[in-house]
């Protein structure tokens, strides 16, 4: 299951996330809670969009709209006056499941660039509803008056929220472990790597990507409920497709098919993001070509980089 | 009054098509024949139009603009493919959106530092600049008539090209069978340079045509690209007859539906659920056909026959 080297990394890994409130605090420098809490919620959407990319093989180009819903679902209850984070997470979690399941059982009838293009596609028609609701801010969206309420702790206090999202997110990669060496994870796994042999052992593989397909759009939909919690913002452009794009570098850089990767690759993005935009405006002109240069010559991410990371099956 | 307007607003249906049609020709052929995903087409159609506008706004000559921007994005184009895309044509298409995905923002940011992040400013050619009459009745701005000769002659030579002369028989051979072709003896990596450096000339043509209507800015090349997707797969991923179909039937249905689908829900609907649906139906309506398509033909209205 998990090997030495892999222990070593994740522990490594977690403490470091842990100590970050307490560096941020004796440098006097809450910024760093801020980036490496933006770094958690998007660490838990790459997790996330990693279950379907890289376990199940289904190259969704548009996991944003789930990020998208589950801003939404904080913002709008907040907006009528509901501002428990109980309500407002689970209808996060539950709209963009529900979100998941609808555009999963169209899209996953394709296969292939009709898939990329058909998930696009979808999280486009959410970017242009969340635009064209005038009620909700349309285009320019809407402030966020108070962070969700949740019994016992409050969110409103940086460190509480740093924690709550590093709990969040270790929980999802347990539960990740857990299914993906599951039988359902196995299943999954094995459809990626061949479909048609899934099919004729009695498998019913639509039922078991469309499954997949809706934990991930839930979980990404919680990711979106933190960030709007984040930066007391939800707009449209939560939902763009460069969004999705940019979720999707993420796992890439980390590593597909694994839980860490994802991580590691949120974590590389945003703080090469952090350096590069602090060094130029212009940042994207390097790292646009670093990216090419990833897919050109580093395949197996940032993890396979790491010790104790042997090659994963398929 | 009526018939007027949606005559008129069906030439523009048209016009919005053919320019799709310009940019979709490029990148399906790049799709079926070397099973390239290339999310950076938009970048060269942007290049495309800030070359030409930067040109003629310097000389006062759009003629001039337009000599100088389709041979200079073509050889973009082709350095492109050379330098980076040439290595991810075996590779899955997950890789390739990714790599494409990196090349947009770097042509992003390097248009925004050579001309800034505002639009620039451009207008349409002085000779073209009034309108003709293209029915009893109904009159129509010059440009836009001739963006839509344009690109029906452009279809045309590509039919003629692909169809009917030597190399366009090459490129059918190499889309089939690239091994074979290759063992009888013909350079298809300088072929396929050559396919690609010619589909980034045309969105170059559909960029700087597009130039003097809508914005030239950083990201103009993105807008059109998700359209232009939605139109390949519409049209079946790969085929060139498909690609001319596709962007008509986008171009009308978005353009017709901006236009008339708010006048249509306000006399169902009453005036004030129409002014907030029909905004939003109208930007989703390409989307919606496109989901409508891909659910009962999931390989498009003219899938390309592939080996």
């Amino acid at each position: 299951m998990i090997s030495r080297g892999q222990a070593v990394v994740l522990v490594a890994g977690f403490l470091v996330l842990a100590l970050v409130p307490a560096a941020a605090a004796t440098l006097n420098e809450p910024f760093y809670l801020d980036l490496f809490r933006r770094i958690m919620i998007f660490a838990i959407a790459a997790v996330s969009l990693d279950l379907i990319l890289g376990y199940g093989g289904m190259v969704s180009f548009g996991h944003a709209a789930y990020l998208g819903i589950g801003a939404y679902a904080v913002a709008v209850p907040a907006f009528y006056g509901i501002e428990s984070g109980l309500v407002q997470w689970t209808l996060a979690v539950l709209a963009s499941a529900a979100a998941a399941l609808v555009i999963g059982a169209v899209s996953l009838r394709t296969s292939g660039m009709s898939f990329i293009m058909i998930t696009l596609a979808f999280a486009q028609m959410f970017y242009y509803l969340g635009i064209s609701i005038n009620a909700w801010g349309g285009d320019d969206g809407m402030r966020l008056a108070r962070r969700s309420r949740l019994p016992a702790l409050d969110l409103a206090d940086a460190t509480v929220f740093y924690y709550v999202v590093l709990a969040i997110l270790v929980g999802l990669l347990w539960l990740g472990h857990r299914l993906v060496h599951a039988r359902f994870g196995i299943v999954i796994r094995a459809t990626r790597s061949n479909e048609a042999r899934m099919r004729a052992i009695g498998f019913s593989t639509f039922r078991y990507k469309l499954a997949a397909f809706v934990l991930a759009g839930a979980g990404c939909g919680l990711a979106g409920a933190l960030l709007t919690n984040q930066t007391d913002y939800v707009t449209p452009s939560y939902m763009h497709w460069t969004r999705s794009g940019e979720i999707m570098v993420m796992v890439i850089l980390g590593g597909m098919g694994t839980l860490v990767g994802p991580v590691l690759g949120a974590a590389a993005y945003l703080l090469l993001e952090d350096v590069l935009s602090a060094w130029t405006v212009h940042w994207q002109i390097v790292l646009g070509p670093l990216l090419v240069l990833v897919v050109l010559y580093a395949r197996r991410g940032l993890y396979g980089l790491l010790p104790g990371s042997a090659p994963r099956d398929g | 009054m009526t018939a007027l307007l949606v005559a008129e607003q069906c030439l523009n249906g048209l016009q919005l098509g053919v320019m799709l049609f310009l940019m979709a020709a490029g990148l399906t052929l790049v799709f079926g024949i070397m099973n390239l995903v290339n999310l950076a087409h938009g970048s060269l159609y942007m290049v495309g139009a800030y070359l030409a506008t930067a040109v003629f706004n310097w000389s006062g000559s759009f003629l001039l603009g337009v000599l100088f921007a389709l041979p200079a994005t073509l050889a973009i184009g082709m350095l492109v493919e050379v330098i980076a895309l040439r290595r991810l044509y075996e590779r899955d298409h997950l890789d390739q959106v990714l790599a494409t995905f990196g090349l947009i923002l770097f042509f992003n940011e390097a248009v925004a530092i050579v001309w800034g992040r505002t639009a620039l400013f451009t207008r349409v050619p002085r000779a073209l600049a009034g309108h003709i009459m293209v029915l009893p009745g109904v009159r129509y701005p010059a440009y836009r008539a001739v963006i839509i000769l344009v690109g029906l002659a452009v279809a045309l030579v590509l039919y003629v090209l692909v169809n009917r002369t030597r190399l366009g028989m090459l490129i059918r051979a190499g889309a089939s069978n690239r091994t074979m072709v290759a063992a009888l003896g013909v350079n298809i990596r300088l072929l396929y340079t050559l396919v690609f450096g010619f589909g980034a000339a045309l969105a170059a043509l559909g960029g700087l045509m597009a130039g003097p209507i809508y914005n030239v800015q950083p990201g103009m090349g993105e807008e059109i690209l998700i359209q232009v997707l939605v139109v390949i797969v519409i049209g079946g991923i790969g085929s060139i007859r498909g690609a001319l179909v596709g962007a008509v039937v986008v171009g009308m249905v978005d353009t017709l539906g901006r236009a008339f689908l708010k006048p249509l829900l306000s006399t169902t609907l009453g005036p004030v659920a129409a002014q907030s649906a029909g905004p939003a139906l109208a930007s989703m309506l390409i989307y919606l056909l496109m989901a409508a398509v891909l659910f009962f033909r999931p390989r498009g209205l003219f899938p390309a026959v592939r080996s």
